[in-house]
């Protein structure tokens, strides 16, 4: 039973892979999940610098989901490479860096440092991160600065590039397109969606940033829709993600044109998610004899449907 | 080490229309937890609340040859969750993970422990009295509410050697007034060569009061504060709190589930906190 993939020249030993925002720097969950086990783990998004993030309250529940606005909190990329990374690399752990930057001169900087630091496979390019005002967003928002922000990294490292990017533009695949042209690895998508909530008695944001970001089960079927719309335009490996929280989920993106999966939000909810899915994945390939799961990427079948017996 | 188990209420017991307690049969929790931890307890089944709720253990209890068989919490009806928490049917099963967070540090004599509750924040504190209990600490409870029926298990407390002082804003039992005011006349009125610690949960404003009180008098202070927690094992960086690090250096925004809930007061930036 083959579960791998590969994106670029990294093997991944199973399609389930740790979201960057939900998960910590990794070694927080160590206690509970063995992380060699994961697929990958895609770490807190960092910045060169240190970031204190948005004040308190951050997040917000809402029907089936969640607003976060954490604004990027993190202890930079020096930090992480003397703190975080020598436990991670301890504990075999497929490390994917999330980075962000203000300018691009910042992405292109973290992206050096890191292909220099031993126990980092992967970088993930943040250009969705709706928290934020300065960089990021504004790369992932626009069709050129996706394109210079991938094409700038790729020079710099022989690590797979993997853009993240931002459900909240008109045509996702698009980006997708511009994001495989300027040389990256694979892409994962979908970030959060810019939401909003407010409470009435008082009138006011449940969010100190006013708007955040929207994650989990609320926002699953439109995050394959995307993942969806993107298998047609690019051959790139995707990473999808969005409010996964069962093993028909993971295959359902997969499905849909995803390699590889991010979970977040439900790990919130059950840190012990990992083994159910991998569970659930196995005996899906037993009941469907299914010997590499990557045999049913963008499998979904669109052809017209013959009318079957209707009963009444 | 946390776990989480798919736990079986065993009573529920009601307070009042707002309070109840929940035990809930969870072995591995009990014989872990310490004085002022806390579990992640799923309200539903469903998506709907989505995420867990952070409650400090109230009781840890024992069965009758005295091993630990399961954790209370103390539970106030606010919102959607704690509304399911407060009317569940003993025998439903809810996935209860823990024992998390850091523990208060209990003392030992001479030295006396005062815990300040208001209101809900009553819950980490029978653990505490049980632990300074085997210790002999001289402990005594400052407890204060809007009125004399919001103050709950006092028996619990005087069952365990606690000394009681309660206080109500309306007057209708104990101190009328704020907790604050016989906590600072106790403060005022203790020898300095005698030393006390205090351990306080409660409101923000009557931490922040605590906390100045304590200062004032040149007293150690623990805090057990609540924030909205995703996750509860330091993934989600929702449940910040901005504070000190321990070498007094610039404030930082700290995750209330692993570095605290419970912290020293001196390292918490009052006026950065949020809640009520």
């Amino acid at each position: 039973m083959d579960l791998s993939l590969e994106i670029g020249a990294l093997r991944l030993a199973n399609p389930l892979i740790a979201a960057s925002g939900c998960f910590g720097y990794g070694v927080e969950y160590a206690d509970v999940v063995d992380l060699a086990s994961l697929g990958g783990v895609a770490v807190k998004g960092l910045f060169l610098a240190e970031r204190e993030g948005h004040p308190p309250p951050r997040i917000v529940e809402t029907p089936s989901g969640m607003l976060n606005a954490i604004g990027l909190q993190g202890i930079g990329v020096h930090r992480f490479i003397n703190e975080r990374l020598p436990d991670l690399r301890q504990r075999r752990a497929t490390v994917i860096v999330n980075i962000c930057g203000t300018t691009l001169d910042e992405y292109v900087e973290i992206a050096r440092i890191l292909s220099d630091a031993e126990g980092v496979h992967a970088i993930e390019l943040n250009i969705s991160c709706p928290n934020i005002k300065e960089g990021g967003i504004t790369f992932g928002c626009s069709l050129p600065g996706t394109h210079a922000v991938v094409g700038a990294v790729r020079k710099v490292t022989r690590l797979p590039v993997i853009p993240k990017l931002t459900p909240n533009v008109t045509d996702v695949a698009s980006f997708a397109r511009a994001a495989e042209e300027a040389g990256a690895d694979a892409i994962s998508l979908v970030n959060t969606f810019l939401a909003m909530a407010i409470d009435v008695h008082t009138r006011r944001p449940k969010l100190s940033n006013i708007v955040g970001g929207l994650s989990g089960p609320a926002i699953r079927p439109i995050a394959v829709r995307m993942v969806y719309e993107c298998r047609r335009a690019v051959k790139i490996p995707i990473v999808g993600m969005g409010g996964i929280a069962t093993a028909d989920d993971v295959l359902e993106f997969m499905i849909a044109g995803a390699n590889a999966v991010q979970v977040g939000t439900m790990n919130f909810v059950d840190p012990f998610i990992w083994s159910k899915l991998m569970d659930g994945l196995r005996d899906y390939m037993t009941r469907h004899k299914i010997a590499r799961l990557q045999e049913i990427v963008g499998t979904v079948d669109t052809t017209k449907r013959e009318t079957a017996w209707i009963s009444s | 080490m946390a776990v989480d188990i798919d736990a079986a209420v065993i009573a529920n017991r009601r307070l009042s229309a707002d309070y109840n307690v929940l035990a809930f049969d969870a072995p591995e929790i009990a014989a872990a937890a310490k004085p002022g931890q806390f579990v992640m307890i799923k309200t539903s089944g469903g998506q709907d609340p989505l995420l867990r709720r952070p409650f400090s253990i109230f009781e840890i209890l024992h069965d009758a040859g005295g091993r630990p068989a399961g954790v209370s919490i103390f539970n106030k009806r606010i919102g959607a969750g704690t509304a399911l928490l407060s009317r569940v049917e003993p025998g439903t099963r809810l996935p209860v993970l823990g024992p998390l967070g850091k523990p208060f540090e209990p003392i030992d004599p001479p030295a006396e422990a005062w815990m300040v509750a208001g209101g809900v924040g009553l819950a980490p504190f029978i653990t505490l009295a049980a632990a300074l209990a085997k210790r002999t600490t001289k402990t005594t409870l400052f407890y204060g509410a809007r009125r004399g029926e919001e103050l709950y298990c006092v028996d619990l407390f005087e069952a365990l050697g606690v000394t009681i002082v309660l206080a109500t804003e309306d007057g209708s039992a104990g101190a009328h007034g704020r907790v604050t005011a016989p906590l600072q006349a106790a403060l005022a009125s203790r020898p300095l060569g005698n030393p006390v610690k205090l351990f306080v949960c409660g409101p923000t404003p009557m931490m922040r009061a605590c906390a100045q009180l304590a200062a004032d008098h040149g007293r150690a202070c623990d805090v057990s504060l609540e924030q909205v927690m995703g996750c509860g094992l330091g993934g989600c960086y929702s449940c910040v709190v901005l504070s000190r690090g321990m070498d007094g250096g610039k404030p930082h925004h700290t995750r209330t589930c692993i570095d605290g809930p419970v912290f020293d007061a001196n390292r918490i930036m009052w006026d950065a906190v949020s809640g009520h």
